[in-house]
C-alpha cells in the first residue's frame, strides 16, 4: 500500500519499501509527531478522524502532482487514525528521488498540500479539556 | 425527491450527534443547500465548509441530481 489512512502504528519501513528504486539517489522519511504542547499549554493526546474515503484519493493526487513536478521522485504516505500517545507518528511521507534537492522539495510539498486538503481532523486532549485544531491557513 | 447519505465528521458530526444519514433532497438541490438546511446559521455564523460528492471534492453549486453520497467538509487538520 504507497497511499492510505490506518488505524494503528504505521509502519514506516514497510512504506518505505514500497517505494525504493535503484535509480534514486536520496530516500527521505518524514514522519509527523504527535507534540506535547499547542502553544505552551500542555497536551496529553491527540485524537484524529479521517474521510478514508476521500482522504486516499487525496493523497493519491498529491502524490501524483508531487511527481510530475520532480520527475523521477516516487512518493508514499500514510496517516493514521485513532487516539495518539506524545511522540507517535500522526503521517509518514516517504520520498524516493535521483538527487536530493528533488526529495526534499517533493516532500515539503506533499506535507503542506496534505494540510490543508487532507479530510482528516485533529482533536487535543488537554487535562481539563479538549479541541479540534485545524491547520493554519 | 431522492435520498442522499450524508456523512459528518469532527464537530459537525458531534454537532448533529451521528456520523452518518439519510436525507431526502429536491431535485435541483445544490450541495451548499443542503448544509444550509442540515446546518442553520447560528449567532456565529455558519462554520466554513468544503463539500465532498461521491468521494471527490467539489464546488458549492455543484447539484446533488444522481448523487448517493455527501460530506460536508470542516476546516481539516491533518498533519
Amino acid at each position: 500500500m504507497r497511499f492510505g489512512i490506518v488505524s494503528g502504528p504505521i509502519d514506516a519501513a514497510a512504506l518505505r519499501s514500497r517505494i525504493e528504486d535503484p535509480g534514486h539517489g536520496a530516500l527521505l522519511i518524514f514522519e509527523g509527531v504527535a507534540r506535547n504542547n499547542f502553544g505552551g499549554r500542555p497536551v496529553q493526546a491527540l485524537d484524529y478522524e479521517a474521510y478514508p474515503e476521500l482522504a486516499v484519493p487525496v493523497l493519491e493526487g498529491i502524490a501524483r502532482e508531487a511527481e510530475e513536478r520532480w520527475p523521477g521522485a516516487q512518493l508514499a504516505i500514510v496517516h493514521r487514525t485513532g487516539r495518539l500517545e506524545i511522540g507517535e507518528p500522526s503521517v509518514v511521507i516517504a520520498v524516493g528521488a535521483p538527487h536530493r534537492a528533488e526529495a526534499y522539495e517533493a516532500s515539503r510539498f506533499a506535507l503542506e498540500a496534505l494540510k490543508a486538503r487532507l479530510p482528516v481532523w485533529k482533536k487535543e486532549i488537554y487535562a481539563d479539556g479538549e479541541a479540534w485544531k485545524p491547520n493554519a491557513t | 425527491m431522492a435520498a442522499v447519505t450524508v456523512r459528518y465528521f469532527a464537530m459537525l458530526r458531534e454537532q448533529r450527534g451521528c456520523d452518518d444519514e439519510l436525507i431526502e433532497v429536491a431535485e435541483g438541490t445544490t450541495v451548499e443547500q443542503l448544509y444550509h438546511r442540515l446546518f442553520p446559521a447560528g449567532p456565529l455564523g455558519r462554520l466554513p465548509v468544503a463539500y465532498a460528492v461521491d468521494h471527490s471534492y467539489v464546488g458549492a453549486r455543484h447539484l446533488l441530481d444522481g448523487a448517493s453520497e455527501v460530506a460536508f467538509i470542516p476546516p481539516v487538520g491533518g498533519g
